[in-house]
């Protein structure tokens, strides 16, 4: 126990020390402050943004909850989605062998390389973003989904044929439960590619958001404003991330042996 | 960008690819593709003579890339994206396999390091372009700057894990043959990690190819992202699709070309691919 505490102080110690390094090097001007703001900047900018000493505008604030909710809402029309299509997929392998070769290749392309071609069918709004974010996001559940279901035990499906198990007891009781693993980890994938793509969307669709409120700092040359869009971005990635392998843990529980 | 490690295996069961025999088999993968793109190719076709100006035909498209490629722009794009992908890379993964390998041999340095990691890592790369374009302005060296941090933490982490995994016996050898921590890098934890490597390199290779274009699209007046950013701002729906497409032609066969030679790396190193 004491050399976990002392690990977990040491660990702390080396974060502190990072963060040293950045305040010698930005308030001794080695780099220069037009694109390392101090600490302390960074910090005021945050404050202020959101509001915390009750003197700020906000302004952050109503940002972060902007990404967020783009990110949580397309991530969640992601999973929907992906589910169901990688289990309508998945569950007839004649259907798997005709489709699959082309979801293979989709999945490399890089989802923000779908952001031009909504622009121009849907136009420089919200929903179109929403729709590349969610769109993006699909890839690695519905895959992970089909894969879930490729990979069920082939003993099982034969049971569940002399069973008499109609196709939607299967999918219910033996293919979710199945890709189970999978499908969390393609979440969890899908989440981070959520809130790249949402950034990505905010910047040059010019939607509110942490993304369009990065770059207009940037473009201003406010570094520590551009810093504390950074250190919440960060925090939202930490985040979720971090809620997500709970949940994972959770849910997976039966799967211990 | 922090990417997890999700290994998806991509290869379909291979009893389904068995069971019909011949050219068919060959032919199948080729089917459902062609069926969409005919219907869109007809319905796109209609949309155009009503004017749409956000749709082309796929043929279309296919016109507008030859056109592309006839004047050289094809190639340039895809040059600078490609040769900006595998400098960033080469960058962060010489940076991510030297750390992962020093924090993999020191499970001290590794504790000390983890809350300093797990709170950088979740940083988006995206996150990193107003400011690599504030440092660098726009060009090369901020794509290499974002590329190369979006590619260091899968590789950090995969071989980091990799260097973990290695036989505690070889460790264990090359310590009673007093070999120095440069030694025991380079002549037992290097040959006992190349075929994790190389699964990490793949993975490197993937995320590079993705943060190049998306740096592109949203800031860098570069590459293939850029020029398919400028058809579509100039309404050139045709050159946009035959970018689309291509950029995920290209991708596609970047990628197969890595899980080959990530297999190829594995059977010859005799680990389980």
């Amino acid at each position: 126990m004491n050399e976990r505490l002392g690990d977990w102080l040491g660990s702390v110690g080396v974060l502190a020390a990072l963060v040293a390094m950045w305040w010698v090097a930005s308030s001794a001007g080695w780099v220069s402050r037009v694109f390392l703001p101090t600490p302390q900047a960074t910090l005021a900018s945050l404050a202020e943004g959101l509001n915390l000493g009750g003197g700020g505008n906000g302004e952050l604030l109503s940002f972060t909850l902007a990404t967020v909710s783009r990110m949580l809402l397309g991530w969640l029309l992601a999973s929907l989605f992906g589910v169901l299509l990688g289990a309508a997929i998945g569950v007839s392998p004649g259907v798997r062998a005709w489709v699959q070769p082309t979801l293979e290749f989709i999945r490399p392309l890089p989802a923000s390389a779908l952001l031009p071609l909504a622009i121009s069918i849907f136009g420089l709004n919200p929903a179109m973003v929403l729709f590349v974010v969610a769109f993006g996001a699909m890839w690695p559940v519905l895959l992970a989904t089909v894969h879930g279901f490729a990979a069920v035990e082939p003993r099982l499906s034969e049971v569940a044929r002399c069973l008499q198990m109609p196709r939607a007891a299967f999918v219910w009781k033996i293919g979710l439960p199945n890709a189970m693993p999978d499908i969390l980890a393609g979440m969890r994938l899908s989440m981070t590619i959520s809130l790249i793509v949402a950034v990505v969307g905010e910047m040059i669709a010019s939607q509110s958001g942490l993304g369009q409120a990065i770059l207009l700092a940037a473009r201003a040359f406010r570094a520590s404003e551009l810093f504390a869009g950074i250190v919440l971005l960060g925090l939202i990635g930490f985040t979720s991330n971090a809620l997500l392998s709970i949940a994972e843990k959770k849910l997976l529980r039966w799967q211990q042996p | 960008m922090t990417e997890h490690v999700v290994v998806v295996r991509a290869a379909a069961p291979p009893e389904a690819r068995r069971r019909t025999h011949g050219w068919l088999a060959l032919l199948r993968p080729w089917a459902f593709p062609f069926v969409l793109l005919g219907l869109y190719e007809a319905y796109a076709r209609r949309a155009a003579a009503l004017g749409s100006e956000a749709l082309a035909p796929p043929s279309a498209a296919l016109k507008a890339l030859a056109t592309a490629a006839a004047d050289g722009s094809l190639w340039q794009a895809t040059g600078f994206t490609l040769g900006t992908a595998a400098i960033g890379l080469l960058l962060g993964a010489v940076l991510g396999v030297s750390l992962g390998i020093a924090l993999g041999l020191s499970r001290r340095a590794a504790r000390l390091s983890l809350l300093s990691i797990e709170v950088l890592r979740p940083v988006p790369s995206v996150a990193l372009i107003p400011l690599a374009m504030l440092m660098f302005g726009f060009g090369v060296r901020m794509e290499l700057a974002i590329v190369a941090f979006a590619t260091f933490w899968p590789m950090l982490i995969l071989v980091q894990s990799a260097v973990q995994q290695v036989e505690p016996r070889l460790l264990e050898v090359s310590r009673v043959l007093g070999l120095s921590a440069r030694q025991r890098a380079w002549k037992i934890v290097l040959p006992a990690v190349v075929p994790r490597l190389f699964v990490a390199l793949r993975l490197g290779v993937a995320v590079a190819l993705v943060v190049a274009v998306t740096v592109e699209i949203a800031a860098n007046p570069n590459g293939m992202g850029y020029a398919m950013m400028i058809a579509q701002q100039s309404f050139d729906p045709a050159l946009m699709l035959g970018w689309l497409g291509w950029i995920g032609g290209v991708g596609f066969v970047i990628n197969a070309a890595m899980l080959r030679l990530q297999r190829a790396v594995a059977r010859r190193m005799g680990a389980a691919p």
